[in-house]
């Protein structure tokens, strides 16, 4: 079993400057930051590595930060501009019974990962979930569709922060 | 000459009853044969993530009841779990003990569900009318404790709202000793059947590899042979007091993985959830339950994921705190959700009748697949 630090450093000295830092100060899961256009490169090779062996995706998670600046359009609604998206991976080996958490960030305006559905065959629908909610595309994806919504939905991605209700739906008023 | 043959597309749901729900399935066919079943859901999405992000953290705990409404105690567990972990919250030892009654009762109730309507799927009608007689019992002693039978709100964060009534455990008892008779009679009846054996067996083949790859949890990967189980391999709350065993599918009447493992595992699975509740009854300390449930909730800023094994699989709750009095995010990793993706693989060379035989065995609640 290894730990976070560990991992880091064997990733490290595998794909050098796309493995960005680890995150262990704050409570209560460390993971570890990585460049989200390699993610794919790392993550097969996280789970063919001998002593690695992450064999299972336990969660793929979309994230919206909110860490850009909050600016008021013209009719008064407030929207953010710049700052993140994320996307977290929790892995695990079931035969070393040793677990990781990959974090990726992505700017918002043109959000853009690769997929990992060619590692795991759980993250197609995990990520078409984020890209339903978060707008986040996933490069090379089979089959990137709505997945929760409608797939005539085009009023925004729910899950961001500053996403809006459209007043109409199909001639039907949303805020009832 | 040739017949000239050509692929028909056929909807199965929104509106159908083998579906649990409302799955709709785009089933492409040549003849009876299946070539690829497309799965669209949705039906049923509430967004319960943006609400949570608009609750305060104790608020999202009616939520959960409502995403895997036939497990609805193991949902809150998991959440309360998850954010005790967060908070560093020391929980009374009673709470445990009383957590892990509700929660292997509900695994028993909720695999009746699964088996009976499974059996009611493919032409069983009886075993149905059976399990849910002995379900009444089980959602009759939730009631007693909580006064809910379906939508608990019972666990809290650091506690439960309620101890036990007092006839709790001579109920809990006596439903025991009269369930173990009934589950063999729900054997001779419905699992050693040879007309459900010939239905069952050696369809919808898991193997471990695509299971593991495809990130299937719970019943339905032990069912393809793999001892694996949260509450012995990522131990949490008082499971490793109890003496009990982790069923495994072995092939017994087909194929490993096959349908009728993935059936006979829930029913040897309740076997076990009996073991775990009477142990728990006797050993189960004096105490008071509502002693460390804190009065404002602010969790430190920070992330966790946390897992149980729900009756389906493994439910997970990633939860992101940004140290104010509500989630910045709150992800559901819900088991039926992965599970379903499996499906159209598990399909694939099969009849259109065996597609009911197949969904039934994954058992699914589309509740907790849209959210």
């Amino acid at each position: 079993m290894k730990t976070a630090e560990e991992i880091f450093k064997i990733l490290k000295e595998k794909f050098g400057d796309s493995i960005v830092e680890l995150k262990s100060d704050k409570p209560i899961d460390p993971f570890v930051i990585v460049n989200p256009l390699e993610v794919d490169k790392i993550c097969l090779f996280l789970r063919e590595e001998k002593d690695l062996l992450f064999d299972s995706l336990m969660n793929l998670s979309g994230v919206d930060d909110a860490n850009g600046e909050k600016v008021k359009d013209e009719k008064g609604l407030e929207t953010i501009k710049g700052g993140t998206l994320s996307v977290y991976y929790h892995l695990e080996s079931t035969s070393l019974k040793q677990k990781l958490t990959l974090k990726v960030s992505t700017n918002r305006e043109k959000p853009e990962v690769v997929t990992v559905t060619e590692s795991w065959k759980c993250a197609d629908w995990h990520e078409r979930e984020a890209y339903d909610m978060y707008g986040i595309v996933f490069i090379n994806h089979p089959d990137l569709r709505r997945i929760l919504m409608p797939y005539d939905w085009e009023f925004g991605y729910p899950l961001r922060k500053d996403y809006k209700n459209p007043e109409f739906y199909q001639g039907m008023k949303v805020p009832y | 000459m040739a017949l000239k043959t050509e692929e028909m597309v056929l909807n199965m749901g929104p509106q159908h009853p083998s579906t649990h729900g409302v799955l709709r399935l785009e089933l492409q066919l040549e003849g009876e044969i299946i070539i690829d079943v497309i799965p669209h859901i949705g039906y049923l999405h509430r967004c319960f993530e943006k609400h949570a992000e608009a609750m305060t953290y104790p608020q999202v705990i009616p939520y959960t009841d409502r995403m895997d409404y036939l497990a609805s105690m193991y949902n809150e567990f998991g959440y309360a779990l998850a954010m005790e972990r967060l908070m560093k919250i020391e929980v009374p030892e009673r709470v445990e003990y009383i957590r892990v009654i509700m929660g292997e009762l509900q695994r028993i109730a909720s695999h009746l569900v699964a088996l009976g309507t499974y059996g009611a799927d493919i032409g069983a009608f009886t075993p149905f009318l059976f399990c849910f007689r002995d379900r009444e019992r089980i959602l009759h002693l939730f009631e007693i404790t909580c006064g809910a039978r379906l939508l608990y709100n019972y666990i809290w964060i650091g506690g439960v709202s309620h101890d036990l009534h007092s006839d709790f455990i001579r109920l809990t008892r006596e439903f025991i000793k009269d369930f173990r008779p009934n589950l063999k009679e729900l054997n001779d009846l419905l699992s050693f059947n040879r007309i459900f054996i010939e239905r069952t067996a050696n369809v919808g083949v898991l193997p471990l590899e695509t299971a593991i790859n495809y990130g299937v949890t719970g019943p339905n990967l032990r069912a393809s042979g793999m001892k694996w189980d949260l509450r012995k391999d990522d131990p949490y709350s008082v499971y490793h007091k109890f003496d009990y065993e982790i069923p495994v599918g072995s092939g017994e009447k087909g194929k490993t993985g096959d349908c009728w493992d993935r059936y006979f595992i829930r029913v040897r699975e309740m076997e076990e959830s009996l073991k775990i509740i009477e142990q728990a009854i006797d050993q189960i300390p004096e105490g008071d339950v509502t002693s460390a449930i804190p009065k404002r909730i602010k969790p430190p800023e920070g992330q966790i994921y946390t897992r149980v094994e729900n009756p389906r699989g493994e439910l997970g709750y990633f939860i992101i705190s940004d140290g104010s009095l509500n989630p910045a995010r709150v992800k559901v990793r819900a088991p039926s959700f992965v599970t379903m993706q499996v499906f159209p693989e598990l399909c694939k060379g099969f009849m259109v009748a065996d597609v009911v035989a197949i969904l039934g065995s994954i058992d699914i609640v589309l509740g907790e697949i849209d959210r």
